[in-house]
């Protein structure tokens, strides 16, 4: 369902240019659960917000479940990443002065739906990661793990069909990496897309393909024999 | 179209970020209060000067006699010139279109006596153009006219407080017959006048019958006129200018004679005065729009605070699907909304510091200060305007960031 092929991007770094990204192919099928190695600098990063279409490529082709994702403009970019796309960040990128509740529900309110279902959907993706009962909540009232799970709902809220995660552990303990992690399993587990970029070998190891970058190109890329989290807890 | 839910996200953003939204709402408030009371101030200002010449028509023109001080072709100084009724007739045919109303008037003092009551009083006795130059308002009856004139009847128009003296409290005054110097006169009207008590003593009469009856001559003491309200205050000045050269030349009197023939022309006052007022007027402009900058500079600063201080947020709305479209609107209403109820609380706090300090004020020769609606409304409006613009160039660029490095503003 992602197909991406001959992917290059540079950034200008003053008059000259660094080449991040040097030719990247990648094909994920339907149900997979991807990691993305890299040392920092390797274009991990930089790759994952391509796919999620937050930055554009030089060249290449990028396809998304047959639609290719070329020149878009910004309100076609909006739509496709509402559409296909749900993020998880390390930061977690929650808005601050709105509760969860709410959220979780901003996703459904740029797909235009009415109020009364944005609540009821928002509610049921609360509930799916244990925090029905925090949905008043702010996010600075809560604890990281929770904070994540949130933007994890949120992520789900406008059922996408690929869920990208930069580094969603890298702000929390050990303890509570795995939990998140055990709570994305379960998500692959009910068949969603999952793309995870990390640089612990633990984490990637909870996924079923470990794609490892250096200096802009795919070193390797392995299907493993996936550690279920729980079973470490 | 209204979208509840899209109000609900401002009003949300509003009311989650108060600290921001009191300081652009407070930058605006001050900026249309201070607006307000500089403007009512200066017009109160302006409202002391017109005020201090209501009395009489502020197109008025007097021309009065006195003796000549310089001798001139042949004539001696100390020759006393005497206005007649042909001299009336001369300015009246000779500038017919520079004239609005114009009377002749013969000043006495009168022992007028009614039953038992007795005064003295100013007689004048005058054309019926007089009551449109003294701006005089008939209360009771009605005042002398072109019949009086011809027939030279023995009417006469008393003022409000001769009534008051002579007629102490009773009713029917019209039709009634005062007694001046020993001759009866028939009491037709009654005025009122807004030139204070002393114009109110006064008894009207007209001309001709005057003239019959003291010395039988055709004398006059001063001639009044308006000139006629189109012309412009230069073109007033310089017909006053001309009138008085043509007098001069009438009467043989020396052009530099400063005493033989007098004209007064309001012109010439109305002049000093609207170049006070024009000062004032641009001092005003300066003042309103020097405090309408500062507060659209004050807004403009805060817009690009609040977009900055935003940028993240915006990054994380666009992340999950929200459109530039949708992001610029909602920077954009807000500050609109903030801009236009502050700019309403800041005038209405303005307006009423003008009306609970106007009593007060009256000692600082400012009298009855307040701003038009128009005015406000135009101040109000650029302010929105300028919280729009203000708004929008930050909104539109803020929209256009790409998502990731909105993402990685901390």
């Amino acid at each position: 369902m992602l197909k991406i092929e001959k992917l290059h991007k540079s950034y200008p770094i003053g008059d000259s240019s660094l080449h991040v990204l040097k030719g990247i192919d990648l094909f994920v099928e339907k149900g997979e659960m991807v990691a993305i190695m890299g040392s920092s600098g390797s274009g991990k990063s930089t790759l994952l917000n391509i796919i999620g279409m937050l930055d554009e490529a030089d060249e290449g082709n990028y396809t998304l479940d047959e639609v290719p994702i070329k020149n878009l403009s910004e309100k076609k970019a909006a739509i496709y990443r509402n559409k296909f796309l749900g993020f998880i960040f390390q930061s977690f990128n929650l808005i601050n002065y709105k509760n969860a509740l709410e959220n979780v529900a901003l996703p459904l309110y740029y797909q235009g739906l009415k109020r009364t279902r944005r609540q009821e959907k928002a509610k049921f993706y609360l509930e799916k990661v244990g925090l029905l009962g925090w949905a008043s909540h702010l996010p600075s009232e809560l604890s990281g793990g929770q904070n994540q799970r949130v933007a994890i709902a949120r992520a789900l809220a406008s059922n996408p069909k690929l869920l990208l995660a930069d580094e969603p552990t890298g702000a929390l303990d050990s303890t509570t990496s795995y939990d998140i992690m055990a709570f994305l399993q379960q998500l692959n587990d009910e068949g969603k897309t999952l793309l995870i970029v990390t640089h612990e070998q633990d984490i990637a190891n909870m996924c079923k393909r470990i794609v490892r970058l250096k200096d802009g190109l795919i070193m390797e890329d392995n299907f493993v024999k996936q550690q279920r989290a729980i079973a470490d807890v | 179209m209204f979208d509840i839910d899209f109000w609900r996200e401002v009003f949300q953003s509003i009311d989650k970020n108060r600290t921001r939204s009191l300081l652009s709402g407070f930058t605006v408030a001050f900026a249309i209060l201070l607006f307000t009371v500089l403007f009512g101030l200066a017009n109160g200002l302006n409202n002391t000067f017109s005020e201090a010449f209501v009395d009489d028509a502020a197109n008025s023109i007097f021309i009065r006699s006195g003796r000549t001080t310089k001798a001139h072709k042949g004539l001696q100084a100390g020759r006393r010139i005497q206005f007649k009724n042909e001299d009336f007739n001369y300015i009246k045919s000779n500038f017919e279109p520079s004239i609005e109303f114009i009377t002749s008037r013969i000043y006495r003092n009168v022992v007028a006596s009614y039953k038992n009551e007795k005064n003295n009083y100013l007689l004048r006795a005058v054309h019926p153009d007089h009551q449109f130059l003294e701006k005089t308002m008939i209360s009771k009856g009605r005042y002398l006219n072109q019949l009086d004139m011809q027939n030279r009847t023995k009417v006469i128009v008393i003022g409000d407080l001769v009534r008051q003296d002579l007629f102490l409290k009773e009713k029917d005054i019209v039709g009634n017959y005062i007694n001046l110097s020993g001759i009866s006169y028939k009491v037709v009207g009654v005025f009122k006048d807004d030139g204070g008590d002393d114009e109110e003593r006064i008894i009207y009469m007209p001309l001709t019958t005057a003239q019959n009856i003291y010395g039988n001559n055709d004398y006059v003491d001063q001639i009044n006129l308006t000139y006629n309200p189109v012309l412009d205050l230069n073109q007033a000045i310089d017909f006053g200018l001309e009138l008085e050269k043509q007098l001069k030349a009438r009467f043989t009197v020396a052009k530099n004679d400063q005493r033989a023939i007098r004209i007064s022309n309001m012109a010439m006052q109305n002049k000093g005065i609207n170049q006070m007022t024009s000062v004032l007027g641009i001092l005003i402009l300066i003042i309103g729009f020097g405090t309408l900058i500062a507060g659209v500079v004050g807004i403009s600063n805060i817009m690009i605070f609040i977009v900055k201080e935003r940028t993240k947020e915006i990054g994380i709305r666009k992340a999950i699907g929200a459109s530039p479209k949708s992001i610029i609107s909602i920077i954009l209403v807000e500050s609109v909304f903030i801009t236009t109820l502050a700019g309403y609380f800041g005038l209405l706090i303005g307006m009423g510091l003008l009306e609970w300090a106007s009593p007060h004020l009256k000692a600082y020769f400012i009298t009855d200060p307040s701003v038009s609606q128009n005015l406000v409304l135009v101040a109000t409006f650029t302010l929105i305007t300028a919280g729009a613009i203000a708004g929008y160039l930050p909104a539109k660029k803020a929209s256009l960031i790409k998502p990731i490095v909105a993402l990685r503003d901390e």
